[in-house]
């Protein structure tokens, strides 16, 4: 918009006015093919999983439920589905609950050099479940036995998602008065209480922004549970997608298009259900 | 209801600060006490050290009977005031005040009654349902106290609970402060840096300077006898004159004049003792004509009081500061003699500013 309003139609030359109305048009064609650019594959998604016979192209759909029925009709489909929810959900869970107490613990402990510590950890995370780190992982989990299990994938992904989660969440603690808490405790409230009376309701917003953002994250992971699991029934659907082919060998677009639109219904949801809730935000992120 | 009695209490921060420095204390049963002192002087650590946040270092403190030295703060019967409020945002007023009752295991029904009834009683009612937030800073102020009031302690603690209101407001909330407190009759001890607000509701109070107690007292004792030259300077309105005099044939010189000895002070001083005399600024006349027993200066500044003026004159090279009525108020710039009330004025220790007294 700022771009627009600063090309300025002199009306007193018609030849600039004329040159000034060519430039805007030029600059709004640009911005549609840009944004055109962007929104085809998301038109596909929107497209193919309801046509009958679905190409990489976008189409006015021959509508049909059939290839929904497909991907209901495929157990591995549907097994991968769950294995997704069960990952998430449970990883999930493990990064709020430690982020929170561990969060709750360094906004309230003196302990020196502590943003030292935080900012390490932060930078290593974005080693530990990335591609750098595929071999020592896999070796990791296999000398302690939890390869092709959803364990060791949890564990991995938790350990990935702990120090930004952390780093998120003890911004929100530092934020919450000593003065709640001290209050709290004058009436009697063990820390237990005092937690979970007054802290986690206070930086409830932060827990819901780590929340869906791990869950977003884990959701279409695709590395992890592909070096760490075996057996295609405990895959989840970033990876069983990825073998959806037919006989010859093609995509099997029919299938992969019903399936991705179902794989990102729940992320859509999650975000619009967050966002009109609590709002996203971050709090600064990185204080001092 | 019980009193609170401190034995030698000190709180020493790591990094050596002695925020509270060897404190023997006894407040009574259902007493109105004030602390007041200048900030950073310990107060608040004192309070929050009878609140048990934080642990005394040396010393044993009771409340009642009960040796609470080393008992958290949820098992001392206390409730706490603090500066802030630190209403929990997220809960409604009645659910803020009725917090402390479900601590206690109080029925849901029995508490939200209880915080309905106490709220009634701090004209809050009508509010109960609205979060923190949505009221204004008397009325967060009010839900406040009624959390204290609703727990049903033995002592309540008040951090400068004032403080954050506007001038009007703050009177308007000091009295009720002081008639809840009469009617509830609980031991209530008060933090302040503002002397007018100790001297209008403390039964008693402590004025405090690095963690120690200047003196003890009503606020009619601390006001006219002050123990110490700290004291006079910072309890009243407008401070005391303090200047530096000589004893000479059993008569004062001060400021180039010679006045008689304070009563309290008879018997007490010998000639050529240096001393510090004291008068308050509203013990002293403003006479435009010669008077005995009278200060000779110049006026300098006259500030407005609204129904009186301070005004500041130089004699012989100090400052004294009068309070003058509107009507006799004299312009800059012109002599005259200021006349204190001789039964009122105090001598001090020039060593060690102790107030010298029979
Ligand atoms: N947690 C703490 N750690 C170290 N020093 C502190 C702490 N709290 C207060 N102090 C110091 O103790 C002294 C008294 O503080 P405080 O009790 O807050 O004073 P007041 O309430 O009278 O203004 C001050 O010098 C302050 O800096
Ligand atoms: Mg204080």
């Amino acid at each position: 918009m700022r771009l627009m309003s600063s090309i300025r139609i002199d009306e007193t030359d018609p030849m600039a006015t004329v040159k000034a109305l060519l430039s805007r048009i030029g600059l709004y064609l640009f911005a549609v093919l840009i944004g055109l650019f962007f929104a085809v594959p998301m038109l596909w998604l929107l497209t193919a999983p309801f046509d009958a016979s679905p190409g990489l192209n976008v189409a006015w759909p021959s509508f049909t439920l059939d290839n929904f029925k497909g991907v209901f009709e495929n157990p591995r489909a549907v097994t991968s589905l769950r294995n997704s929810l069960v990952l998430a959900v449970v990883a999930t869970g493990c990064v709020v609950v430690s982020a929170a107490f561990a969060g709750y613990a360094l906004s309230r402990v003196r302990i020196p050099g502590r943003n030292l510590l935080l900012y390490m950890l932060m930078l290593f995370s974005a080693v530990v479940s990335g591609t750098a780190t595929m071999v020592p992982t896999f070796l990791l989990i296999y000398e302690i036995g939890l390869i092709n299990t959803h364990t060791g994938v949890v564990l991995i992904l938790t350990g990935g998602m702990l120090p930004t989660a952390l780093f998120i969440l003890k911004d929100f603690m530092d934020s919450v008065p000593r003065s709640y808490e001290e209050s709290a405790q004058v009436a009697g409230a063990s820390s237990i209480q005092v937690l979970k009376d007054i802290v986690v309701p206070v930086v409830r917003p932060g827990l819901a922004v780590i929340a869906v953002w791990a869950l977003v994250n884990i959701w279409g992971d695709f590395l992890t549970p592909f070096i760490l699991l075996r057996s295609a029934d405990l895959y989840p659907a970033a990876v069983v997608i990825y073998n959806f082919y037919d006989e010859t060998g093609r995509p099997d677009l029919s299938l992969v298009s019903a399936f991705a639109f179902l794989y990102s219904i729940p992320v859509v949801l999650m975000y619009l259900f967050v966002n009109a809730r609590y709002g996203f935000r971050f709090h600064g992120g990185i204080k001092r | 209801m019980a009193a609170i009695t401190t034995h030698q209490l000190v709180k020493e921060f790591t990094g050596g600060v002695r925020a509270v420095d060897g404190l023997d204390l006894t407040i009574e049963d259902g007493e109105f006490f004030a602390l007041l002192g200048p900030s950073g002087c310990g107060k608040t650590t004192l309070l929050r050290t009878i609140a048990g946040l934080e642990g005394a270092t040396e010393g044993r403190l009771f409340i009642g009977e009960r040796d609470v030295t080393d008992l958290p703060p949820g098992e001392r019967q206390v409730a706490m005031v603090f500066q802030d409020y630190a209403l929990f945002p997220h809960m409604s007023v009645a659910d803020n005040i009725a917090y402390p009752l479900k601590i206690q295991k109080v029925s849901k029904g029995s508490r939200l009654a209880t915080a309905e009834e106490t709220a009634d009683g701090l004209s809050l009612n009508g509010l109960t349902g609205r979060r923190p937030g949505q009221l204004s800073g008397g009325q967060q102020q009010r839900v406040a106290l009624a959390r204290a009031v609703a727990s049903n302690p033995q002592v309540f603690l008040f951090d400068e609970p004032l403080s954050n209101l506007d001038a009007r407001l703050r009177l308007e909330a000091r009295t009720f402060l002081k008639r809840l407190q009469q009617d509830l009759g609980v031991t209530t001890v008060f933090v302040t840096h503002d002397q007018a607000e100790a001297l209008a509701l403390a039964d008693r109070m402590a004025i405090m300077k690095d963690g120690q107690i200047q003196q003890i007292g009503s606020p009619r004792e601390v006001f006219a006898e002050p123990a110490n030259t700290f004291v006079a300077g910072f309890v009243g309105s407008t401070p005391m004159n303090l200047n530096p005099a000589v004893i000479k044939d059993g008569r004062v010189e001060v400021a180039g004049a010679s006045m008689p000895l304070p009563p309290s002070a008879e018997g007490q001083v010998v000639d050529d003792d240096e001393v510090i005399w004291g008068a308050r600024p509203e013990y002293i006349r403003w006479s435009p004509t010669r008077t005995d027993d009278a200060v000779e200066g110049e006026v300098t500044v006259v500030e407005n009081l609204g129904a009186a003026a301070l005004v500041t004159m130089e004699a012989d090279g100090v400052f004294l500061h009068l309070v003058v009525d509107e009507d006799d108020e004299p312009a800059p710039g012109t002599r005259g003699w200021a006349v204190p009330r001789h039964n009122r004025t105090l001598l001090f220790d020039a060593a060690g500013g102790e107030l010298i007294q029979g």
